[in-house]
């Protein structure tokens, strides 16, 4: 043989031992496999037996390594010593840090423990965080989802019981039409992956509907680049053609859902409400007898088209609405910004899909009304929208309208359509109501949040004003599910509705990109009063991360990085559920910290026996759990019930069993998760078989078989509207009945984005969204990760870059009605003509994250949220209203409106800040893997 | 002035689907993480939290515009690694013979204590997929996961490529583009999968399954049920219930 070639070691050694655990490069939380070298991490990859990604991991969680190596890692608990935002602090022992935090908060929870403030980020411990706010008193505790997408949740939970991403998926398997709106890569990322890929594959078609045709958009097979905070509009459009046409699924309507039900239509407090028997149950007419008959009722026809002494049902309110002109595509095609006859045509490919390729499982089952059917049939075409959607001041309404089409269409929850994970769904009835009752030296009356039906719940204080310093569940926005964490700061800085003492953060960059208006948030937050105290006094905040919001805090708790900690996933919070399974997993210490960090949980339930909190003490007077872990395995929320579902009591029971010793470990062994199947016959149909709600007792997940009704016609909200317009002991202040009456209306409504108002002299919307390799602030410490994504030009349509005469390297000022930034630009062609965009919160401040500080993210990189403001404009009443959703509260960091001019080339952005002295050490210059070994 | 064996047993390689391919980097990192800690030097991140980071990577994912004659612009993500050309230019302008091309596989790779960091197969490359390490100084490209694909002490369905294996969409498959009958064989038949820059005469092995036509024309509107105007909704109502 004349060719010669060197022998190559194809067999070598992979690694010493996989340890399995769940990824939090992002909110997906994908099963990993940790590969170990020498005791150290040295590749992690996809778990293949994972529910959530099937072996598959994204660019993120494949960085994993260069996290929890970041120099950004924070080493150990500090106190400031220099002026909040100087970066001065002085590193302190645990016992010193804890012994602080102890000494302020003890005087609080005696005498006034709403002035603890307690608000968690991208926190996913949800269960525990509230369950210890609670018992230390404070109503004041809630997560980000406010500023995240709220909308999205509530607008799903009060319809038909669950949203997208953590409450239901596409059937991936059967869907032959998948219909995208805007959307967060990251809610969720690798399920939506491997579902694009796979329909894809097989040739069924996805529609991407987003002003900005990028990422999954870009693989779509038709783009609709929809004007941001129109998409209400074009659902409603789309209902429009579909009712015309008859291309609804009457049937579907008629037993599953409220469509039948009688509206009352009786002048007073009872107006609107639905009609119910004696023993509270919703009414139908029964087509067989043309009489009334409860909605469960064996045998019962439900007549969608009834009128009953006057009444007449939902199925005819709502088709009046949507028939009505208003709505037909040549009225609304120039708001929406897509022509009418595409409009058509998209109504007509739904209507073609669901109808023409109907398809239909062998798969017998029994209703809730005790009816055997012998198939599934099913309308195979699914939907997923975020926060493109909901993160607008009209973002419930437009949830809510998304939720009514797909329920018209029949395909909620039947065979390729939408389908929930387990444990969901869950009525918005069965969720608890918020509580807020404080009494100093004791818990709370009962958990924070939950889904009000009617102005009964909502958290008021016995004069009227909010009770939560985010005024959620208040008039202002009463069905705010998860809080106004976007308002804690500039709520507590105003005193509006009352001052606070200590506000203790989670994981929220609450001084840079987790806040609207983040300058005047970095004011708020180092303002003095007369007396030259800080405004807000006392800051309290973990983060693992050197990261902007460190600088701001008095105390800082170091946390671990996500392969240094305990954590569960679990289906008492937001679970890893899939629609064929519950599931819930965990996270245990696969690698110890080098440094004197502890996991925030395990910190507070340090904290809380200190404090002497229900719960966390034992009776001996000792703290009652070690650590998180600790917790994780012993706790029980009620007798049987902790906070994962596998391996309770003696291994083998699943959902209820006495708490199990050797449960964390049965978890590892099982690869970090635990899956509980689906039987076959609860497969679809959820909500109203029962086969599925015999399975959800057992799992624990209900008390008692909950079915019921999908809600086209939300009486919730009727009830609201109800007391805006006079009825009830419980009365909205006078300025925001208009308001109410309009925001609450039971049925889908669209109308402009505040954000709109008063916006004539900035023609553009300006958006951003998250890239698919970045998890916003988290990834850019990540060396391999900020390579990727280093920079974020200001992408512009080409009709702005023609107009204003735009260069490659131009830079531009932006301007909206709050504020200016100086930035650079690139041109993007697949673009909604009036959108601009950018990635989210690649821009950094100097001094942080452990970044040089001429890195291009401190140079050149930006924010936009310097042109948000969390108040609307001032009204001229004296008023500081939210820039919120008025149904939920939720951020409308989607409303922006700015104008734009050419600037040239820049050697930095601005708005540009200070740089921060870096709590953590310089970097090192160069990431070298074998020197460093 | 390195010889390129007559013919090779086969022809592994990828076949990268763009239809799919959502531009998320996951190859880019999976790759990078892999082969830091495999086959030759560790791929090394110089600059690494400062100005202008730079590092090694075999694998890298670019966007592309395209604005087709009618319809809005397009994106395409495209991911670019070695693509084991037959006529690997890289491996005959080689002046230590580190840069080789296997005779059983047709694997493309470079010797690293044979390479002497002079870069000449990097200028010779046209599609620019080998990088120097600026660390190491020498050479590195995409190994087809060569201690993966053999490697015995992988479970069976893990012997691919790290980039396939952690591929979200499924965009990316491995196999012998040398055997007709192949999986990937008959996906490039199928999709009519394409040569990178086929008029070079490299002859690559790696295949690109082109996007579907995107943006179709609107579908026909749906017919209404009864003139809503004339009938009002209750006429409507009788005509949408009869069938039910």
């Amino acid at each position: 043989m004349s060719y010669r070639q060197p022998v190559v070691e194809t067999s070598p050694p992979v690694s010493d031992e996989i340890r399995k655990t769940t990824c939090y490069m992002c909110a997906c939380r994908c099963g990993i496999n940790v590969h170990m070298k020498n005791g150290k991490v040295a590749y992690i990859e996809g778990n293949r037996d994972h529910p959530v990604n099937k072996g598959v991991l994204c660019a993120k969680g494949s960085s994993g390594i260069m996290q929890v190596t970041a120099p950004s890692r924070l080493r150990a608990p500090m106190k400031r010593v220099g002026p909040r935002g100087s970066g001065e602090f002085q590193e302190i022992s645990w016992d010193e840090a804890l012994e602080t935090a102890a000494s302020w908060l003890k005087p609080l929870r005696a005498t006034a423990p709403e002035k603890l403030a307690f608000f968690t980020g991208r926190d996913q411990s949800q269960s525990f965080t509230s369950w210890w706010a609670q018992a230390f008193g404070t109503p004041n505790y809630a997560a980000h989802g406010g500023f995240c997408s709220v909308n999205m949740a509530a607008g799903g939970i009060y319809t038909m019981g669950g949203a997208f991403w953590e409450f239901g998926q596409p059937d991936w398997d059967h869907t032959k039409l998948f219909i995208l709106f805007g959307v967060a890569e990251d809610h969720d990322s690798n399920p939506i992956k491997m579902g694009i890929g796979k329909i894809k594959s097989r040739g069924a078609k996805v529609i991407g509907i987003n002003p900005i045709r990028s990422g999954y958009n870009a693989v779509a097979d038709d783009w609709y680049g929809v004007t941001p905070g129109a998409d209400g509009l074009l659902i409603l459009a789309i209902i429009h053609e579909l009712l015309k046409a008859g291309k609804i699924d009457t049937r579907y309507l008629a037993q599953w859902t409220n469509a039948p039900c009688l509206v009352n239509a009786e002048e007073g407090p009872e107006k609107g409400l639905l009609l119910r028997d004696p023993d509270g149950k919703l009414l139908v007419i029964d087509r067989a007898t043309g009489q009334p008959a409860p909605f469960d009722r064996k045998g019962v026809r439900p007549d969608l088209g009834a009128t009953w002494n006057g009444h007449r049902t939902v199925f005819q309110h709502l088709a009046e609405r949507y028939l009505s002109a208003d709505y037909a595509p040549e009225t609304v095609a120039a708001r929406v910004g897509i022509t009418a006859e595409r409009i058509r045509g998209l109504a007509a490919e739904i209507a073609r899909v669901a109808f023409d390729e109907a398809i239909e499982l062998a798969q017998p089952w029994t209703d809730f009304r005790g009816e055997r059917h012998e198939t599934m049939p099913g309308r195979p075409v699914s939907f997923h929208a975020m926060r493109g959607i909901s993160a607008h001041s009209n973002g419930f309404q437009t949830a809510r309208a998304l939720h009514v089409l797909q329920i018209l269409i029949g395909s909620v929850e039947t065979p390729g359509g939408f389908r929930f994970k387990p444990p969901y769904p869950k009525p918005f009835d069965a969720h608890p109501k918020p509580h807020s009752k404080v009494t100093p030296g004791a818990p709370l009356d009962g958990p924070h949040l939950g889904y009000p039906t009617g102005p009964e719940h909502l958290a008021l204080k016995p004069d009227g004003s909010p009770a939560r310093i985010d005024k959620a569940f208040s008039w202002e926005n009463p069905m705010s599910a998860h809080g106004l964490m976007h308002m804690v700061i500039s709520n507590a800085h105003a005193g509006d509705p009352y001052r606070i003492d200590t506000l203790l953060l989670y994981m929220a960059n609450m001084a840079w990109n987790s806040s609207m208006n983040t300058r005047q948030v970095i004011e708020m937050l180092t303002d003095t009063g007369a007396d030259g105290e800080y405004v807000i006094p006392r800051i309290i905040y973990s983060d693992a991360y050197s990261s902007e919001m460190v600088a701001y805090a008095d105390l800082i708790l170091p946390d671990t990085t996500y392969l240094e900690r305990h954590d569960c996933i679990s289906l008492l919070d937001r679970p890893i559920c899939e629609a064929d399974a519950a599931a819930d997993a965990i996270r245990w210490p696969v690698i110890e910290p080098d440094r004197d960090v502890r996991g925030f949980q395990s910190v507070l339930l340090d904290l809380g026996a200190r404090l002497g909190l229900p719960g966390m003490v034992a009776e001996d007077g000792q703290p009652k759990y070690k650590d998180y872990g600790d917790y994780i395995v012993r706790h029980e929320r009620r007798p049987g019930v902790g906070p994962l579902a596998g391996f309770r009591g003696n291994g083998e029971s699943v959902g209820r069993g006495a708490p199990n010793p050797d449960q964390m470990k049965r978890y590892i062994d099982n690869g970090g998760f635990f899956m509980a199947h689906v039987p076959h016959e609860a497969a679809y149909y959820k909500p109203w078989n029962a086969g599925y709600q015999d399975w959800a007792v057992g799992m624990a997940f209900y008390d008692k078989p909950s079915p019921y009704l999908f809600s086209i016609w939300s009486e919730p909200m009727r009830r609201f509207q109800l007391a805006a317009e006079g009825h009830g002991t419980r009365q909205p202040p006078d300025h925001l009945r208009a308001r109410l009456m309009m925001a609450m209306d039971p049925l889908p409504i669209w109308y402009s984005p505040f954000g709109d108002e008063d916006a004539a002299d900035y023609p553009i919307h300006a958006l951003t969204q998250r890239p698919m390799a970045m998890y916003h602030s988290w990834g850019t410490q990540n060396a391999w990760l900020r390579q990727i994504h280093g920079r974020n030009p200001l992408y512009l349509p080409g009709s702005i870059w023609k107009e204003h005469g735009f260069k490659d390297g131009d830079w531009a000022r932006v301007t909206s009605p709050h504020g200016s930034i100086t930035v650079p630009v690139a041109l993007h062609g697949g673009l909604n003509e009036n959108t601009i965009w950018t990635w989210n919160a690649i821009g950094k401040r100097k001094g942080t994250w452990a970044l040089e500080p001429e890195a291009p993210e401190a140079t050149k990189g930006f924010l936009l949220n310097h042109l948000i403001h969390e108040l609307l404009p001032p009204k001229g009443d004296g008023l500081r209203w939210a820039n919120s959703d008025p149904v939920t509260g939720q951020a409308a960091w989607f409303d922006l409106r700015v104008k734009i001019e050419r600037v040239d080339p820049q050697e930095q952005t601005l708005p540009d800040f200070p740089e921060i002295k870096s709590p953590v050490p310089k970097a090192p210059r160069n990431r070298l893997w074998g020197a460093e070994k | 002035m390195t010889e390129l064996p007559g013919s090779t047993k086969k022809k592994l390689g990828l076949v990268i689907d763009l239809d799919i391919c959502v531009g998320c980097h996951a190859c880019v990192t999976s790759c990078k993480g892999w082969n830091t800690e495999n086959y030759g030097a560790p791929l090394s991140d110089m600059d690494a939290y400062g100005a202008d980071p730079s590092g090694t990577f075999l694998n890298r994912v670019h966007s592309f515009e395209v604005q087709p004659a009618a319809g809005p612009a397009q994106t395409i993500h495209f991911p670019k690694s070695c693509l084991h050309c037959e006529d690997a230019p890289c491996v005959t302008v080689c002046p230590t013979g580190a840069s080789y091309k296997r005779q059983e596989d047709g694997i493309v790779l470079v010797n690293e204590s044979a390479c002497i960091g002079c870069g000449l197969c990097a200028w010779a490359c046209p599609y620019g997929a080998r990088e120097l390490d600026q660390a190491a100084g020498v050479m590195k490209k995409c190994t087809l996961c060569i201690d993966r694909i053999y490697n015995d002490n992988l479970p069976e369905v893990d012997r691919v490529p790290a980039c396939v294996r952690t591929c979200p969409a499924g965009a990316r498959h491995f196999g012998d583009l040398g055997d007709p009958d192949s999986p990937v064989s008959q996906l490039v038949a199928d999709r009519g999968g394409m040569d990178l820059m086929p008029e070079l005469g490299t002859k690559p092995v790696n295949k690109y399954l082109p996007p579907r036509p995107k943006d179709r024309a609107p579908a026909a509107p749906l017919t209404p049920i009864a003139d809503v105007q004339a009938t009002g909704i209750a006429g409507w109502l009788d005509r949408l219930l009869e069938k039910f």
